[in-house]
């Protein structure tokens, strides 16, 4: 498998996924469970790839800078600091720390 | 604004009325826009750091279009590289299933026609949705939703190529702490969902579970056991108000004070 193939088909699902609103009869994508499911599917997905980002390296788990980068994101999220400030802020936060140490 | 401020009769009140809404879903759309594009750079950086090169990149979101997953995507290629594929489109394909949902609420505030639905199922994101079910008119509904689709579209697309030359430029990634924004990244997408209990606890499971996987399974598949999370609580636990999907803005927060913010909990109000 390529990474070109994987961006195609990717892709393809997720616009598949998108007509499949307009086309599938809504009665059978309208039961609650099923909104139910699909938000905490959104929540569980974000949160694992918070973790593998931030805690794994391949098939290891390296404790190391992106940890406390991680946390003054949390910090500054709760505090209503927008997006990209945080995302660069985390950055810096994580480049600091590997020069200094 | 002059006919607005024009006299108010009877039936001039009600176009009166829908003029003004229609104006502010134009203005809430192309706001959303602009904050959108803001962190397409990021998203542009990133996957350029996860190996894709810049062509792939601005495929990702020229077709795919749907933020969530297409950070998911070159997460997951991030931590796994190719061999991580079938997961990483897995991934993708699970976070853009609530785009489906989306669809069926837009269904009947669009024009239909083949080409029209193509199109509106195109730009069908979190923050067309938020925009469109905020409207208070059949017109502002419309409006709001065309608006922020194109305008976001634009502008989302165009950082993600700004953002992907940059990434290119930069170069070795690690060492300019860009590993650490991509955490920081998903974190932002999260947090505007963690508003009740339920998805707090759900969220702790599911990266718990993805962590203690990493060490046995292949780079990947952790990450879609963890979604095993959030099926079985979905169909296991009934909480006691039926809770309806919101078109939380996971293409990117709002900042605090923006329109899209309201329109996200006024359209979880007209849901309910």
């Amino acid at each position: 498998m390529t990474l070109w193939q994987v961006v195609i088909l990717a892709s393809i699902l997720c616009l598949a996924l998108k007509l499949a609103g307009y086309l599938v009869p809504a009665s059978v994508l309208r039961r609650p469970v099923t909104a139910r499911t699909a938000e905490l599917v959104t929540v569980s997905l974000l949160a694992a790839l918070i973790a593998v980002q931030t805690l794994g390296s391949g098939q290891q788990i390296v404790l190391d800078a992106r940890i406390p980068a991680l946390g003054v994101a949390a910090i500054l999220f709760a505090l209503r600091v927008p997006f990209v400030v945080v995302v660069l802020v985390a950055a810096v936060v994580a480049a600091g720390i590997r020069a200094l140490t | 604004m002059t006919d607005v401020s024009g006299p108010a009769i009877e039936s001039g009140g009600a176009a009166d009325a829908d003029a003004l809404a229609v104006r502010r879903a134009t203005r809430d759309g192309i706001a959303v826009g602009v904050a959108t594009a803001a962190y397409g750079v990021s998203f542009g950086a990133l996957a350029v750091a996860a190996g894709l090169d810049v062509w792939q990149t601005c495929v990702l979101s020229l077709l795919m279009f749907t933020g969530g997953s297409q950070f998911a995507l070159v997460g997951v290629i991030a931590a796994g590289g190719i061999a991580a594929g079938p997961s990483a489109i897995l991934s993708a394909g699970l976070l853009g299933a609530r785009n489906s949902l989306y669809g069926i609420r837009m269904k009947p505030l669009l024009a239909g026609g083949f080409w029209h639905r193509v199109a509106e199922a195109w730009l069908t994101i979190d923050e067309s949705t938020a925009v469109a079910t905020a409207g208070t008119t059949p017109r502002s509904r419309s409006r709001g939703f065309w608006v922020t689709g194109v305008a976001v579209y634009i502008g989302w697309n165009l950082t993600t190529l700004l953002g992907a030359l940059l990434g290119d430029a930069l170069g070795d990634v690690s060492a300019y702490g860009l590993d650490a924004a991509a955490g920081a990244a998903f974190l932002g997408l999260l947090w505007p969902r963690l508003t009740k209990l339920q998805p707090v606890v759900v969220a702790i499971a599911a990266a718990v579970v993805a962590t203690v996987l990493t060490p046995w399974l292949t780079p990947g598949l952790p990450v879609l056991c963890a979604a095993a999370v959030g099926i079985v609580v979905g169909i296991v636990n009934r909480p006691r108000a039926a809770a309806e999907v919101r078109p939380v803005p996971i293409d990117g927060p709002q900042p605090p004070e923006h329109p899209a913010d309201a329109a996200g909990s006024r359209a979880g109000e007209e849901a309910s």
